[in-house]
């Protein structure tokens, strides 16, 4: 990045800074410009890394000045630096702040693990069966029988088909909205995108199990003949199936990924793009050499967010699944995800027992969740040196 | 192999707005050209029309001719993606692809041009174009790194690399060395002088002893007034538009910079 001799120019400032020659009053200014111009040295450090850079990087400047520098505020002009271990109010309160909304936000997430551990644990050790493998579900207080399989497949199945179908399509849509369409059409597409995100949920499952449910049965068949794998084998409901619910999903998570593609699409620094044209590419080259690798992180995090709402989404699920007695692996059975099992046994959470049956499913789906944006983080640092 | 350029009639528009007017001039093959004059009097927008990236930029157009060996570029059927293959272009700041190493900066665009391409090709390919880029001895142990680690001057000397290495016919410059020291400055214009033997070269430049140190002809730019489009006052063989202007503007301009 053009960006990229920044820190070599650091560098040089501090190392002048600790040549006596040079004196106290330049280094003094240089401390104070310092922490000025540490702010944007990191252009893609997350936000509240740069409260801690900044100090981080002010405090061994600090540190390094010789001993028998006069003090910096000898410098006479009031704006030129603070004294050697004062920070500024401002940064203090930035500081305190980002510090304390970062750290809110691990102590929830903390205890929420807690509590699920908390209220689950007795419950599954009490299970009857093998939570992770079995296909029962029957939490009576007494007689626990209850594995998480069945759910988790659902859950994991119908987010991954949402996926397929969203993450393409979303890719495609912000592609046009920012390099193909003339501004006239760009805009109304971005808004009408945007709007699908307007729509509760609600109406998305009766419109999924309502309207659209029949007109996927055609493609179901279609599928279902292709063959053997035992994803597309049974067809033991005739809607309400895994696939119809993975249609709905994808475009309830299309808005988000499209939004979040369509930002660092538009972002493409023109000097990469100029790069690209000039060594003749075409427009497909184009955004193949400039645009897609820009945007790469960008819609891997877009993925995850609408991953997130997919695998989390209970009530449009719950009401377009058909529920089925046995389970099946096809998508073009019916089934019950984490989220609409909860939903749907309110009922049952009167004793303890059951309870936490459910909330072991709870902590199942917050595992998930985990692993999967610890995935995506994976992903997006691998080649971060890349970028 | 070098071609010789000419401008026609050149009037340059972004949208309504009229940068340029009545451009017209010659470049012989295998010559260095400079484009000199002050800041906003078309220089870029003049270079940037020989290779039809000017219209990459949404409303800008052209009307007249540039004519590459006698043929316009402009003319109704030319692909400019075809054009740009055969022109090539440098830019002000260093711009390598950040997420490419600099193997791949350099392959690029023959990637693009002759798609599959054998890897022992494209190898060789790739290191003659780093060696008469003057950068392979500093590169040549860390091809998979990425090409933005390099330092400003290294980068430069990248994306020159880059541009060699599909072979065009003519190379422009705009403002290849403002971002860097001295010594990459020299760097690139030695290679400069050196590249000249293959390709024609044009190049914008502020400074006034650059384009003496490596330009046989120089053009004068200049607005025509406030609010008024750039123009071109005067080409002519570079010691002679230093040193026996027949313009007035010229004089005064090239006076003003050397003090
Ligand atoms: N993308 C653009 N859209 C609209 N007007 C532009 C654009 N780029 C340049 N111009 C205008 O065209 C005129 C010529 O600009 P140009 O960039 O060619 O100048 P220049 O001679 O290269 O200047 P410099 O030496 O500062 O690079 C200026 O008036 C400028 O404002
Ligand atoms: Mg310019």
């Amino acid at each position: 990045m053009a960006d990229g001799d920044l820190p070599t120019d650091l560098a040089s400032r501090s190392t002048n800074g600790v040549t006596p020659a040079r004196g106290g009053n330049p280094f003094a200014s240089r401390i104070g410009g310092g922490g000025v111009g540490l702010q944007p040295a990191p252009p893609a450090a997350a936000a509240p890394v740069q409260p801690a850079a900044l100090v981080g990087s002010a405090e061994p400047l600090a540190a390094a000045a010789p001993s028998d520098a006069p003090p910096v505020t000898g410098a006479g002009s009031p704006a030129l630096g603070t004294p050697k271990g004062k920070v500024r109010l401002g940064d203090r309160v930035l500081l305190a702040l980002t510090t304390g909304a970062a750290g809110f936000v691990v102590v929830l997430v903390v205890l929420v693990a807690f509590f699920l551990l908390v209220k689950s644990v007795p419950s599954i050790l009490d299970d009857k069966v093998n939570f992770l493998t079995s296909t029962e579900w029957s939490p009576t207080p007494g007689n626990l029988r209850f594995g998480i399989a069945p759910l988790l497949y659902t859950t994991v199945v119908i987010s991954i088909l949402a996926m397929i179908l969203a993450v393409p399509t979303a890719i495609g849509i912000a592609l046009f909205i920012t390099h193909y369409a003339p501004k006239s059409i760009a805009r109304p597409v971005a808004y009408a995108i945007d709007l699908l995100a307007a729509i509760p949920s609600i109406i998305y499952g009766i419109w999924g199990a309502r309207v659209l449910a029949p007109h996927l049965v055609g493609a179901q068949h279609a599928l279902y003949h292709l063959g053997g794998v035992p994803l597309f084998k049974d067809r033991n409901v005739p809607t309400g199936s895994l696939f119809n619910g993975g249609v709905v999903l994808a475009i309830m998570i299309l808005p988000i990924v499209t939004a979040i593609s369509r930002d660092v699409f538009e972002r493409t620094p023109r000097e990469n793009i100029e790069a690209a044209w000039a060594l003749g590419a075409t427009k497909w080259e184009m955004v193949r050499l400039a645009v897609l690798p820009y945007g790469r992180a960008g819609v891997i995090s877009g993925a995850m967010l609408g991953l997130g709402r997919a695998l989390g989404e209970t009530i449009a699920v719950f009401l377009i699944l058909s529920k089925v007695s046995h389970f099946s692996p096809s998508m073009f059975s019916g089934g019950e995800t984490i989220a609409s099992k909860i939903a749907n046994s309110a009922s049952e959470f009167n004793d303890p027992a059951s309870t936490g049956a459910y909330i072991a499913a709870g902590l199942v789906l917050f595992v998930l969740t985990f692993v999967v944006n610890a995935a995506a983080r994976t992903i997006v640092n691998r080649r971060k040196d890349f970028t | 192999m070098a071609k010789r350029i000419e401008g026609k009639n050149l009037n340059i528009y972004y949208g309504k707005f009229l940068a340029v007017s009545n451009v017209n001039f010659t470049i012989a093959p295998n010559s260095v050209t400079a484009f000199i004059g002050p800041s906003g009097c078309g220089k870029s927008t003049v270079l940037r029309t020989l290779n039809r990236m000017h219209e990459v930029i949404a409303g800008a157009s052209v009307q007249g001719k540039v004519l590459l060996d006698g043929d316009d570029i402009y003319e109704s059927g030319i692909d400019p993606v075809a054009v740009r293959r055969t022109i090539g272009m440098v830019f002000q700041r260093p711009n390598p692809f950040p997420t490419m190493s600099i193997y791949d900066n350099v392959a690029a665009g023959l990637k693009l041009q002759s798609g599959r391409i054998r890897k022992s090709e494209l190898d060789a390919v790739v290191e003659k174009s780093l060696r008469s880029a003057n950068l392979w001895g500093e590169v040549q142990d860390r091809l998979n790194k990425p090409g933005a680690g390099l330092s400003g001057g290294q980068q430069q000397r990248l994306c020159i690399a880059r541009a060699i290495a599909v072979a065009p016919d003519v190379l422009l410059m705009d403002e290849p060395c403002s971002a860097l020291d001295p010594i990459s400055t020299m760097a690139i214009e030695d290679l400069i002088r050196v590249l000249k033997k293959d390709y024609t070269i044009v190049i914008v430049t502020h400074n006034m002893q650059q384009a003496a140190r490596i330009s046989e002809r120089t053009a004068f730019f200049n607005l025509a007034g406030v609010g008024q489009p750039g123009e071109l006052v005067e080409m002519d063989d570079t010691q002679t538009i230093f040193t026996n202007p027949t313009d007035k503007r010229t004089e005064d301009y090239i006076s003003g910079a050397f003090g």
